[in-house]
């Protein structure tokens, strides 16, 4: 709890307060190198955490691929609500 | 809007970007980069074992020269067996039941095959058009026939792939069709469609896997003739 205080910028997600995310979310770095530095932490984490353990399970994987399944169905939605709209099965 | 069975095989898009790229992306997603310790996770090991067998039982019969198409085969079949089996899942797109995508597959693969022999033993090569102990008389007529199967080998391999990967994705659209909409007026035929549905989910898993390996066979037996 008697962190030295850390400057807005440096401060992780989780840690971030309510009010102050729309300004630490304007600070972020957005240029090219930035996101893919971003990307590439994320992915990390993720592979470190579930599948980089020495007993991993199907958890981490199975993950992966369920969160592969719900883009695919926001990328389809317009075409499947057309065919509620219209009426069709198929 | 007249919406057909033919309606699954066209990419979606979201602001003009189609869902072939997801599709494509994804694979290169589930295989995880090196790890550079001794003793790596489960998942690590699997994938290793997995494409070290395959890459050593494919490359029995092919010489040394041969040896060099090891990366590229094994990474073809890991990425064909990775995208047809992501496509069974709800929902999702499979790239591989487009035409496109196969023959550009297969034709520079093909291409690469014969020109390998031809560049290297050019004698060798022509000389697989006629197969040995044939009569005499029968040796033009062979000669032809020989070469336009020569040329039909990158329309097969692509061709092979799209109509196995479209036909089952079709055939349970259509079941699964059925299975609703017998539901409610007969429920038992209901049910001895979805077990019809069930045993050709199990067949689609199987040629998933079946098609992607056979692809990568039939080059490296192309390579195997040509090096």
């Amino acid at each position: 709890m008697a962190d030295r205080p850390v400057p807005l910028k440096d401060t992780r997600l989780l840690d971030v307060k309510l009010g102050q995310l729309p300004s630490w979310f304007a600070m972020r770095n957005f240029t090219p190198s930035g996101l893919t530095g971003a990307v590439r932490r994320g992915y990390d984490s993720y592979l470190n955490k579930y599948i980089n353990v020495k007993k991993g399970g199907i958890g981490g994987i199975a993950m992966v691929l369920f969160g592969y399944v719900v883009v695919s169905y926001v990328w389809n939605y317009e075409h499947l609500i057309s065919m509620i709209v219209g009426g069709s099965i198929i | 809007m007249n919406l057909t069975f033919f309606d699954q095989f066209m990419s979606p898009q979201i602001l003009g970007i189609p869902l072939t790229i997801l599709a494509l992306l994804t694979p290169s997603i589930i295989f995880p980069t090196q790890n550079t310790r001794w003793l790596t996770n489960r998942f690590s090991t699997l994938q290793l074992w997995t494409i070290n067998s395959f890459t050593k039982q494919l490359m029995l019969p092919i010489n040394k020269t041969g040896h060099q198409w090891s990366i590229i085969l094994t990474s073809l079949m890991a990425m064909l067996l990775m995208i047809n089996l992501l496509g069974l899942l709800p929902y999702t797109f499979t790239p591989t039941t487009q035409l496109s995508l196969n023959m550009g597959l297969a034709i520079p693969m093909w291409l690469a095959t014969v020109l390998t022999g031809l560049r290297n033993q050019p004698t060798t090569s022509l000389g697989h058009l006629l197969p040995e102990g044939t009569p005499t008389l029968l040796t033009p007529i062979l000669i032809i026939i020989e070469t336009i199967s020569l040329f039909i080998r990158p329309l097969a391999l692509g061709v092979r792939l799209t109509a196995n990967l479209t036909a089952g994705h079709l055939l349970i659209q259509l079941t699964s069709t059925a299975v609703l909409t017998l539901l409610p007026t007969v429920p038992t035929l209901s049910l001895l469609t979805m077990i019809i549905l069930f045993l050709l989910t199990i067949l689609e898993l199987a040629v998933a896997m079946i098609q992607a390996y056979v692809f990568v066979l039939l080059l490296s037996l192309y390579l195997q003739e040509n090096t």
